[in-house]
């Protein structure tokens, strides 16, 4: 792995030599240098973290709430600060080069009685913090669109190629991008950026100079000299970033040619079967897998060696496990999908709702405080406390029987409060509900006369409470609300292992009816085929949930990659084309193929075009 | 090489051609015959007078409407939307009452700069300056796409079921085993130049329009005849259009586009809906493409003398230019290994051959192409008069089991004595590549030979599906016992031979000669 990530960086600090800011004409040459290798560092620090916290398997937040759980997890918190570093450095880097009224922090200056001091030179911290800021919403906005996320092409290229193709598109990014998170910048030095000013005059012992206008005020930052020059250093400063980004990326999602066989024991853990079935750098499995897959469809001779049987013995280990590895992945992502299926068959849209009516809780500040917590038990639909489930009509748990169901239908009708409470309309219509006290005893008689068990663990609410409660609601109801469609991302986020694990099956299966020699595959056939229908069927069955066959907006400007919002679309035509190819190929031959009676009429469907 | 002069001369007017049998083409006089043909299922008639054609475009309804003034804000947001930056500065200048004078003015300036700089860049490549129907028109292999009344069609790579694009923007679907023929619509659907059906999946039809791919995803089990435009995936990327050629990998996971307007070649991954685009320098565009059976070589010709084999594996390209004009037309062998292309302006076939492993182009590949057969215009003379046949060629294609080949000759429309006529070659790989005369295939009196495809997996030898200019579709068997069933290379064995289907329907056709 070092070697590509040093060329990387060679790479990257040739670029950040090619791309002069502005033209350094004439000024302190040991500064420049100094400056250029800090920017090494920087990059070098970059890369480091994108090897630190890249994955390829993307992790996704199913409501704002888990989204604003990872933004504050710790990890990512480091993160952000280490890049808010390295954007001041950058920044000051940047101050340096471009010279003339941004170069120093401080510059001698008389007060008005003639008094010599040192006074704070505003431009450079604005430009400083500037880079703060701008190194901190990169880091913000790659974890909201899962910056870190390595996708894999499925057209291969060369390195050089591709780094052409994808460079215009990165320079559009980094200018937009920069553009947005100056203007944002601009508004809140607007109004907070006499904080850190005040701060820096304290602690550096600084004065400001009272002849010049302050910046933080809108005439002191119209300034079109000044916001270019903040716009070009943080177009500079995520330039260099996303170049090494993509760099990363490049490097890390090459194809990687693992020996199928090894003549020497100690070469044996770098075979392709024994990577495949490791677990733990994620990384080097999906490598394995690509391979698989592109071995499979264009090297004969490597596919020789996945049929051959091992010397002593004339055992077909090679294809022995690489098939069980591709079947047991594929069986793990049809027992998750038959289990989500099955939760939300159970619960219906219940559970969707159940996790909106925590919202009614009484006990809104406990829940800001705790999200991950209360998240999970409202994933779970577990009953709550008393004073909880006084407002909830849970439709899933206790009362799940059918009358009861019945019974809080009326209920639903005579009072917005039970139901499915959604739209923020109802919810400004509350307060005046509750305001009035028959409104309230309206809603206690309604409560009792359905569960009169409950009846004693109402409680009167004041007023003062329930407004309290209805204001934070709005926000609490918008953190909590699953995004749509995103549980079944969630579900589908490694499938591209999936999908190279079904490619590289079936052109294996389909070049074994030529090419295999001693028929290893042919005692495997029935599994994987059933093993495919049972997917295919459950796949099916997804598709027919809400949400699951949506199409998600395309972005395209953004460094963050969005391939895995399709990667469900992208496994179901890859399984359907995979079972297709075996069937095409073997054609009636697959009559002889012990599989259920269930499995062939499916098969049949298969082997006439029908589905 | 194989010539004209050794073809048996064509039929007398009013004679058709039916089928080959024991090494001849057998013809029949046209009236009894045609009720046999039509009595098959897959025989189909499109009259022009049937179809519904558009009265008027579609930009003129803006016409039909009162004009509503906006504010110069949501015009000119408007025009940036619809016509990007040219439509703009465009807008800015027209209402030149309502912006200040130096606006107007230098917006008008950027607009005439950019209308001299495309203008120079039309004068290098003369085909920018087409309209998009003129555009498909000229680099479509249909002959006189714009007048056709059948302006494409597609075999299902496995089944016998095929697609017909018409002259009315409807693509038709028919399925010999069932009822029901759907009818695709859709409101992007508009100049359809190619349709070509996914291998490996028994649904999805992707279609070249005019400002986009659709691909259809048809349910072969549905009853409905009218799918909604729901069924059909929209894939499109700015500068892009119009769609003049497609091409599905064999193993049916990518789809490659083409548009003469655009020099970029979009990989589409159809089910993400992501692509990517390979771009070279030169050639102006691309326009016609042909992937090879195995997988692993396309063909990418341009409007310019010159055209591109692009391996599939690391999609890295070999250029290959021409003498005298584009390459017009290709087509692969069935195991990859040979291309055969024709070049615009030149009445000779080329072949090129490829005989290293796919991966390895460039260090082995061919060094030139070699001329396989002459087809300079040729005099036959028949009871009706002298007939010239040959001159520049329309299209190419092969059968799946290379033995036939079928070369669609343009003619000339103005002079009686020259038509377009369709000239089939037996090709023969051992033990050196050449072709051997078979014959003409013609039609009724007046009907001349558009556009032309073999059936993927015909059992008794080759099946030639002719599409007419009077609207008909007609299919020619060949019946023949190939030498060697054709060893395909291993990512090529989806067209590998289906054993369990016969159609019936195409030997009732001919059953009187079969005996």
């Amino acid at each position: 792995m070092l070697p590509p990530i040093t060329l990387v960086f060679v790479i990257i600090s040739k670029f950040s030599f090619l791309h002069p800011i502005q033209t350094i004409s004439g000024h302190d040459v040991k500064i420049g240098i100094f400056s250029f290798i800090l920017l090494c560092g920087v990059i070098l620090i970059v890369g480091f973290l994108h090897l630190e916290y890249y994955t390829v398997i993307p992790t996704i937040a199913c409501s704002k709430i888990a989204l604003l759980g990872q933004l504050l997890h710790p990890r990512h918190f480091i993160n952000s600060l280490v890049h808010c570093f390295m954007g001041v450095i950058v920044a000051w880097c940047c101050a340096v080069t471009m010279g003339l009224r941004y170069e120093t922090l401080g510059y001698p200056c008389t007060e008005s009685d003639g008094h010599p001091q040192m006074c704070l030179n505003e431009y450079h911290l604005i430009l400083l913090l500037a880079g703060a800021f701008v190194g901190f919403s990169h880091s913000l906005l790659g974890v909201i669109y899962n910056m870190n996320y390595v996708s894999f092409h499925t057209v291969q290229q060369y390195k050089y190629l591709r780094f052409k193709r994808c460079l215009p598109l990165v320079v559009k990014c980094s200018a937009t991008q920069a553009l947005y998170s100056v203007r944002n910048y601009i508004v809140m030095y607007l109004f907070l950026g006499y904080i850190p000013r005040a701060w820096i005059c304290k602690t550096l012992n600084l004065h400001l100079d009272s002849s010049v206008h302050p910046l933080d005020s809108i005439a002191g930052l119209l300034d079109l000299s000044l916001l270019y020059h903040l716009w070009s250093s943080a177009t500079f400063l995520l330039l260099t970033w996303n170049i090494t980004l993509l760099l990363f990326r490049i490097f890390v999602t090459e194809v990687y040619s693992f020996p199928v066989q090894s003549s020497f024991t100690e070469d044996s853990h770098q075979c392709l079967p024994k990577v495949l079935t490791e677990k733990q750098p994620m990384i080097l499995k999906f490598l394995a897998l690509q391979d698989l897959a592109l071995l499979s469809q264009h090297s004969p001779s490597r596919r020789c060696e996945v049929f051959s049987l091992s010397q002593p013995g004339g055992h077909p280990h090679n294809w022995n496990a690489i098939s069980k590895e591709c079947l047991s992945l594929l069986t793990d992502l049809t027992q998750r999908l038959v289990a989500y299926h099955d939760t939300v068959a159970t619960n219906g849209r219940a559970k969707s709702l159940s996790s909106g009516k925590d919202l009614m809780s009484p006990r809104p500040v406990f829940l800001m405080k705790t999200p991950a917590s209360v998240f999970a038990r409202s994933v779970a639909g577990t009953p709550q406390s008393p004073l909880t489930s006084l407002f909830t009509p849970d439709l899933d748990s206790p009362f799940a029987s059918p009358a009861l169901r019945r019974l809080t239908a009326p209920v639903d009708q005579c009072s917005p409060w039970y139901g499915t409470v959604q739209s923020p309309h109802i919810m400004r219509r509350a307060p005046k509900l509750w305001s009035t006290s028959t409104g309230e005893v309206e809603f206690q008689k309604s409560n009792i006369s359905f569960s009169t068990h409950r009846s004693s663990n109402i409680q009167v609410l004041s007023n003062e409470v329930v407004k309290n409660f209805l204001a934070k609601r709005v926000l609490i109801m918008y953190l909590f609300n699953k995004l749509p469609e995103a549980s079944s991302q969630a579900l589908f986020a490694d499938s591209q292992a999936h999908i190279w694990a079904l490619e590289g099956l079936s052109y294996l299966v389909q070049a074994s009816f030529s090419e295999d020699q001693f028929g290893v595959v042919q005692t495997t056939l029935p599994s994987i085929l059933s093993c495919m229908l049972v997917l295919q069927e459950a796949v099916d069955r997804h598709f027919k949930l809400p949400h699951a066959s949506s199409k998600p907006v395309r972005s395209t400007s953004s460094m963050g990659d969005s391939t895995y919002k399709t990667l469900r679309f992208a496994l179901r035509a890859t399984l359907k084309t995979a079972i297709y190819r075996i069937t095409t190929t073997f054609g009636d031959h697959l009559n002889a193929v012990q599989i259920s009676a269930e499995h062939r009429k499916r098969l049949q469907q298969f082997l006439e075009y029908k589905e | 090489m194989c010539s004209l002069a050794l073809f048996p001369p064509p039929l007398p007017s009013g004679q058709t051609t039916l089928c080959e049998s024991n090494n001849e083409l057998l013809s029949g006089a046209s009236t009894e015959d045609r009720l046999k043909q039509e009595s098959s299922p897959l025989s189909l008639h499109f009259p022009r007078e049937s179809l519904k054609l558009h009265s008027r475009t579609e930009s003129s309804s803006k016409a039909a409407f009162l004009d509503h003034s906006e504010t110069l804000w949501m015009r000119s947001a408007a025009a940036w939307r619809d016509g990007g930056f040219t439509g703009l500065l465009n807008e800015i200048t027209n209402s030149h009452t309502e912006v200040p004078k130096w606006l107007s003015m230098s917006s008008g300036c950027i607009l005439a700069l950019l209308r001299w700089v495309s203008s120079f860049h039309g004068s290098l490549f003369p085909h920018l300056t087409l309209s998009s129907e003129d555009m498909i028109a000229e680099f479509s292999q249909v002959l006189n796409w714009s007048d056709c009344v059948v302006r494409a069609f597609a075999w299902h790579p496995h089944t016998d079921k095929f697609a017909v694009a018409l002259l009315d923007d409807s693509i038709k679907i028919y399925n010999p085993k069932s009822a029901t023929t759907p009818t695709l619509k859709h409101r992007l659907q508009r100049s359809v130049a190619a349709v070509q059906w996914k291998p490996l999946c028994a649904s999805a039809l992707a279609v070249a329009c005019q400002n986009c791919l659709l691909v259809w995803h048809v349910d072969p089990c549905s009853l409905s005849t009218r799918p909604s435009s729901g069924c059909a995936q929209v894939l499109s990327h700015p500068g892009h259009s119009p769609v003049t050629s497609i091409a599905w990998s064999p193993s049916g996971s990518l789809l490659l586009s083409a548009s003469p307007m655009d020099s970029t070649m979009m990989v589409w991954d159809v089910a993400a809906e992501s692509c990517v685009p390979l771009q070279r320098v030169g050639g102006g565009g691309v326009s016609f493409l042909s992937w090879s059976p195995d997988g692993s070589h396309v063909l990418a010709s341009t409007p310019s003398a010159l055209f591109r084999v692009w391996e599939t594996r690391m999609w890295t390209c070999e250029r290959w230019p021409c003498v005298k004009g584009r390459c017009q037309s290709g087509c692969w062998s069935p195991d990859g290994s040979r291309l055969l292309f024709t070049v615009q302006g030149e009445m000779v076939i080329y072949a090129l051959t490829f005989t290293d492993a796919p991966g390895q182009l460039s260090h082995s590949g061919p060094q030139a192409a070699a001329v396989v057969a002459d087809l300079s215009e040729t005099t036959f003379s028949t009871p009706d008069g002298d007939i010239v046949v040959g001159g520049e060629i329309q299209s190419l294609v092969w059968d799946p089991r290379g033995e036939r080949l079928a070369v669609l000759l343009k003619g000339d429309p103005q002079a009686a004595d020259r038509p377009a006529i369709i000239a089939v070659f037996k090709t023969r790989a051992n033990p050196i590549f050449e072709l051997l005369p078979c014959g003409f295939v013609q039609g009724e009196a007046g009907a001349e030979p558009r556009l032309m495809q073999f059936h993927p997996n015909f059992q008794h030898g080759a099946l030639l599906t002719v599409c007419w200019s009077n609207g008909r579709i007609t299919h020619v068997p060949f019946y023949f016992v190939s030498a060697g069933v054709p060893h395909f290379g291993l990512s090529g064995s989806p067209l590998l031979p289906h054993p369990q289907q016969r159609p019936a329907d195409f030997v009732n056709q001919s059953q009187h000669h079969h005996l």
